[in-house]
């Protein structure tokens, strides 16, 4: 595993002693995860829900959620009724 | 007066009677946690003027009803409380103030509860000791040089000290049936789909339910005729019918099948659980159940596939905390962000703790491009298998009766570098998230030590009262509520 690939793709940064401890970790962690290449699933359907759901129809209606202040109290920098960014390009 | 020798249900009728007034009994549990708190750390927030505010008005109310009228109730800090900080244990939310209330918390108080306060929990419910928590681990109200458990260590822990007669928590691999067992305390898992996990902190969503910890049976499965039933806010709630559990409990278990899976049984168990165990088997024959051997094959396989299911999910999941919207950005002041997948990484690396790092890192690697078959699908084929494998057993047995982990608490810093051993501390737990079925944790005897131990009881989908009566019967027959931390 390419854990500094891996990082970049999950948007992530891992201190020098993070990358060290799981780049050692990791190994067998998926050797873990490898013993049940050993099941035969020839054919299986991967089950997600375990238990069955009724899908259902809702009348299509306005209702009030929360409001745009609401919305934006918990932004770490906010310009009028938009979230702010530093410059990043 | 005292009211930590009642049970919930009792105090509501206390309180319903007008015989004590709820701010009398809000303000008794307000001074445990100011007591006891300190040397436990069971809670992140405490809701001192929120719940003295609340306990005011409902004292005002002409007519005092509600099956929680007036409870205090400690709440995992990974559901949302309109107003009342949610921090997930975790830097990243170390501010979050949320806009609205989960549904679970909701119907809590529209039956009269008032919430004391947000519970301490790993990061993201990412752990099985507390040891993750951004905000310092919870102790183990029995011996504070021992974890709590996790990853809803607070909530247990705040009902064992008797900070609270109830808590909420979660369970996506065993975050409430561990703690409980831990801290003597009962903690019951639903069925999946029972409850709504509408405004509860997402962490592993085919597997996230959430459940209430007590001291007795009664009072959970109180708790659980309140936060079950199908939402609108939440699609994979189910319209099963929710009955009233507590005035259905029966102690009498002649009839009843109880399996026991021999995969539980191996040289892994500690002696002590092993031993109550067998006590616990003996309670259940007296009681008139019928007991007999049961397989679950796969079960080896249980612990893998979770943590390849959950770490997926929770990468996708936490994909959400990018410093834009909402909760921790790093600060980018003196040393401007290079480009965008710089300022989200600094973000996110600066804000997660190292077991969500660890998992997001593990989740991401299964889920990517290449290996998404071999890891994700493949584990899933095999939860179809193993939720088969529990199909069989309940053509056998009403009920499975098990181990809830290998041993009773350990001590605090033995477990936390060394992951795989923390991961497969969670063998006899993860099955029933990845099956969906309804499980729970009991107090049944202390230790040597001086440790509680539990028993886990399982049954199939929607069968909660089967599960809730068997723990009645242990209940009876050892009567663990009467007995508590001497140092709380």
């Amino acid at each position: 595993m390419e854990l500094k690939k891996v990082a970049q793709l999950a948007r992530l940064y891992l201190s020098e002693q993070e990358m060290e401890e799981f780049q050692k970790q990791m190994k067998s962690i998926f050797q873990y995860f490898e013993e049940i290449k050993d099941i035969d699933t020839k054919g299986i359907k991967p089950l997600v829900t375990p238990t069955p759901m009724e899908a259902f129809f809702r009348e299509d209606e306005v209702i009030q959620t929360l409001s745009v202040e609401e919305v934006l109290q918990n932004a770490p920098e906010k310009s009028g009724h938009l979230f702010k960014v530093p410059p990043v390009v | 007066m005292d009211f930590t020798s009642k049970e919930a249900h009792e105090i509501k009728d206390l309180l319903v009677k007008g015989e004590v007034s709820s701010q009398e009994v809000i303000q008794f549990f307000l001074q445990r946690i100011e007591d006891k708190d300190p040397k436990i750390n069971a809670f992140i927030t405490v809701n001192k003027e929120g719940a003295l505010k609340r306990a005011q008005k409902l004292d005002q109310l002409k007519e005092k009803k509600g099956k929680l009228f007036g409870i205090p109730i400690a709440i995992k800090d990974m559901l949302c409380t309109k107003g009342l900080r949610t921090t997930a244990g975790s830097k990243i939310l170390e501010n979050f103030i949320p806009p609205y209330t989960a549904t679970v918390v909701k119907r809590l108080e529209e039956e009269g509860a008032i919430v004391i306060g947000k519970a301490n929990q790993d990061e993201f419910a990412m752990g099985s000791s507390n040891e993750t928590s951004y905000f310092g681990p919870s102790k183990n109200p029995w011996n504070f040089e021992y974890v709590p458990g996790g990853s809803s260590g607070g909530s247990a822990a705040a009902v064992s000290a008797r900070m609270a007669p109830l808590s909420i928590g979660t369970d996506t691999g065993g975050s409430i049936r561990q703690p409980a067992h831990f801290c003597g305390v009962v903690g019951v898992k639903p069925t999946y789909g029972r409850v709504s996990r509408y405004g509860v902190i997402a962490f592993a969503s085919s597997l996230d339910q959430v459940g209430p910890f007590s001291l007795s049976v009664k009072d959970s499965a109180l708790v659980l005729e309140v936060i079950c039933g199908w939402d609108a806010n939440d699609s994979t709630t189910a319209k099963a019918p929710v009955s009233e559990w507590s005035q259905n409990l029966s102690a009498d278990l002649k009839g009843l099948k109880v399996g026991l899976p021999k995969e539980y049984f191996t040289e892994a168990l500690s002696e002590d659980v092993r031993q109550t165990l067998d006590r616990a088997i003996e309670a259940v024959k007296q009681a008139g159940a019928h007991v007999e051997e049961v397989s679950l094959p796969l079960t080896r396989y249980a612990v893998p596939i979770y943590y390849i299911i959950a770490t997926s999910e929770a990468s996708s999941n936490l994909a959400r905390y990018d410093g834009v919207r909402f909760g921790f950005r790093a600060d980018f002041s003196r040393e401007p962000a290079r480009d965008l997948v710089d300022f989200y990484s600094r973000t996110r690396g600066e804000g997660f703790g190292t077991e969500v790092k660890r998992r997001i890192i593990l989740g991401t690697h299964a889920l990517s491009s290449g290996y998404y078959d071999a890891y994700y699908k493949k584990a899933c084929q095999v939860r179809f298998l193993l939720r088969e494998d529990f199909s069989k057993a309940f053509e056998k047995c009403d009920v499975l009766m098990s181990p809830v982990a290998t041993t009773s608490a350990f001590k605090l810093g033995e477990r936390i570098h060394d992951p795989l051993t923390m991961y497969t501390n969670d063998i006899y737990t993860t099955s029933s998230n990845l099956a969906g079925l309804p499980s729970m944790s009991v107090p049944v005897e202390l230790n040597s030590e001086g440790l509680p131990v539990g028993v886990q009881i399982s049954a199939s989908h929607f069968e909660e009262q089967k599960m809730l009566n068997v723990a009645f019967s242990l209940e009876k027959a050892f009567n663990f509520k009467a007995k508590r931390p001497k140092d709380v």
